[in-house]
């Protein structure tokens, strides 16, 4: 009998690594990449260094006042002495520590969720996402012995995470209901909710805004109004839910039929073959296309200048027009990016870790 | 329901489908079919794709509905009744083609599952039991892996010892072999095999007619929707009455 001999596993050929070999491979793999490369490297020059010397080499970092500002460079003074109002708005400078310890307890809360050792956790989640609204709206807001801040004067960074935190907290669980809801065997539910979902998806946020401010307080009964904060929350939540739920199906419709199958032969009834089987599997196949979603409703959150609500970029707005800063529009607005894109970007990064964390090497 | 509890009962029949009728739209897919099937008793069904096998047994645990005729499970009858569905779901196990493992979940959690949620055991107590059949299937050492870490003959086995898990009376297997690689067929027919050995009642929709030859007590052959031909394997192989059933046979036998 004959026997086979298998051949040892041999290193790579030697041109196909290195730098050199990465750089053709990457850069110059042939004349018009070697074009592109060359016209890219020309761009850089030019954009990146004249940036680098505006904002930091010629830059004033130091003073009080606008005549501090001598250089050619940004005026960084600006953002120093208007942080507070960029972060806080108008709420009384006194009483910012509130403001501060909500964010503390919100992250000291929430640590324990991201140890992977942490026993009952869900039971810890649960009790969390109940307790701390209670908690954070006392502290913001006041009563029952704090001083009462009116939400007329919450503003800054803080009125834009208290929006998007709010609009995300609510949005998420109400999409997934409506996503439920629009897969149902009930042609009752099925009729509400993708009516529901399609009249939201249908019209533009600021109208929304605008007609939760404006219209909605004209069909109320005389005397009786509530919150205008609280009606722009109430209507960027049914805004953004309606967005969640088409995510959402498309990510139920992903899961294939034998996996319901193979739950309901379980014996498991409606709840937990969603419940257990099938959100789990769905949610994190969509888990892109949600942080998609959280994001721009975290840019969305500045149109609620409409209804005259000062979130973090209209802050900077005002103040860039205040007499003692004029010309300071550019320093105002580059900082206002700079924060909504360390919050963006924080945003996908943790739904990337978020996927490779979830990953369990399964194809469909 | 009482009434019938007794009947069957009496007759040691696990299962009894009385002419049972179903159509797909306006595609009638089972014609008076009746089959009754005692406890410990092993059945293999075979027949031509379309011919209406895997429906019918997809009707005993419902997830096929069927519209005209009795189904009764141990007793309990298969109606619009949620519970009385849910009921028969718990007694009667199912092995799928395409194995329907949950992948997000590890080997241990999916075959912990039903017992936690459905039969409300202790978590302790359910991973004792499913570490107990996943011996049985041969593969304890693969319990905190992810299905997707698993062979296609590992996974079905661990779709066997999940439908274990639920302590059934009844087992059903969706042409369990159909989609492996021939070199892992052996594995999961042993399992079976051994299955068989221990007396449970099994349904088996399967073209291994070597596993029919071993183990069933009963081969029945279906083509369109209805029962051909229905006898013991020996007969069933050496001596088919029916002109159709001895071409199907002359085909997939060489």
């Amino acid at each position: 009998m004959q026997t086979h001999h298998f051949k040892p596993d041999l290193p790579p050929p030697r041109q196909s690594i290195g730098p050199a070999a990465w750089l053709r491979a990457n850069l110059f793999s042939s004349w018009f990449n070697g074009l592109l490369t060359v016209v890219a490297l020309y761009l850089i020059w030019l954009i990146v260094p004249p940036l680098v010397q505006w904002a930091f080499l010629d830059a004033d970092w130091l003073g009080e006042t606008r005549a501090d500002c001598t250089s050619d460079g940004a005026c960084w003074v600006f953002i120093k002495q208007r942080f507070g109002q960029f972060m806080y708005g108008f709420y009384p400078t006194e009483l910012r520590w509130r403001v501060d310890l909500t964010v503390v307890l919100a992250i000291l809360g929430a640590a324990p969720l991201f140890i992977s050792a942490m026993p009952r956790k869900a039971l810890y989640g649960i009790v969390f996402l109940l307790v701390y609204p209670l908690v954070a709206y006392w502290l913001l807001h006041g009563g029952m012995g704090l001083e009462v801040v009116r939400t007329s004067q919450w503003g800054g960074l803080m009125l834009t995470l208290v929006i998007a935190a709010v609009g995300i907290a609510g949005a998420l669980p109400l999409g997934i209901a409506l996503a439920l809801g629009r897969r149902s065997d009930m042609p009752a539910i099925r009729v509400i909710c993708v009516t529901f979902i399609e009249f939201w998806r249908g019209v533009p946020l600021i109208t929304v805004l605008f007609m939760s401010s404006v219209m909605l307080p004209l069909f109320l009964p005389e005397g009786m109004s509530f919150d205008k904060l609280i009606r722009a929350l109430i209507g960027v939540i049914l805004f953004q839910s309606a967005y969640i739920a088409e995510v959402v199906r498309g990510g139920l419709q992903a899961i294939p039929k034998g996996q319901y199958e193979a739950a309901e032969a379980m014996g498991l009834g409606y709840w937990r073959v969603m419940g257990l089987v099938i959100l789990p599997q769905a949610l994190k196949m969509v888990i892109p296309g949600i942080v998609n979603t959280f994001i721009s409703l975290f840019k969305d959150t500045s149109l609620v200048i409409i209804i005259g609500l000062f979130d973090l970029l209209n802050s900077i707005k005002q103040a860039t027009t205040d007499p003692a800063w004029l010309g300071m529009a550019t320093e105002g607005y580059v900082f206002a990016a700079l924060v909504f894109w360390i919050f963006c970007f924080g945003m996908s990064r943790y739904s990337m870790h978020l996927e490779r964390k979830l990953d369990t090497s399964h194809k469909h | 329901m009482s009434e019938a509890k007794v009947e069957s009962v009496i007759a040691d029949r696990m299962i009894e489908m009385v002419d049972v009728n179903k159509w797909y739209g306006n595609f009638h897919v089972l014609k008076d079919i009746n089959l009754n099937v005692r406890q410990g008793e092993r059945i293999v069904i075979c027949g031509p794709s379309g011919s209406g096998k895997s429906t019918t047994i997809r009707c005993i645990n419902r997830l096929e509905e069927h519209q005209q005729g009795r189904i009764l499970v141990d007793g309990t009858e298969l109606t619009q009744d949620l519970k009385h569905i849910e009921a028969v779901r718990r007694e009667v196990g199912m092995v799928f083609q395409h194995f329907n493992l949950f992948p997000h979940l590890t080997v241990l959690q999916n075959c912990t599952l039903s017992p936690m949620w459905v039969r409300r055991m202790p978590k302790r107590k359910a991973h004792e039991l499913a570490m107990h059949y996943l011996e049985r299937v041969k593969i304890p050492e693969q319990a905190h892996k992810f299905p997707g870490q698993l062979s296609g003959g590992q996974q079905q086995r661990v779709a066997i010892a999940r439908a274990l898990c639920m302590q059934p009376k009844i087992m059903l297997f969706d042409e369990p072999t159909s989609s492996l690689d021939p070199e892992m067929v052996k594995e999961v027919l042993d399992t079976m095999i051994g299955l068989a050995e221990d007396g449970m009642t099994m349904l088996c929709v399967t073209h291994e007619m070597g596993f029919a030859r071993t183990v069933a007590d009963r081969v029945i052959f279906m083509d369109r929707g209805e029962i051909v031909e229905e006898a013991e394997p020996n007969t069933f192989f050496t001596n088919p009455v029916n002109e159709r059933t001895k071409l199907f046979l002359s085909q997939i036998l060489h």
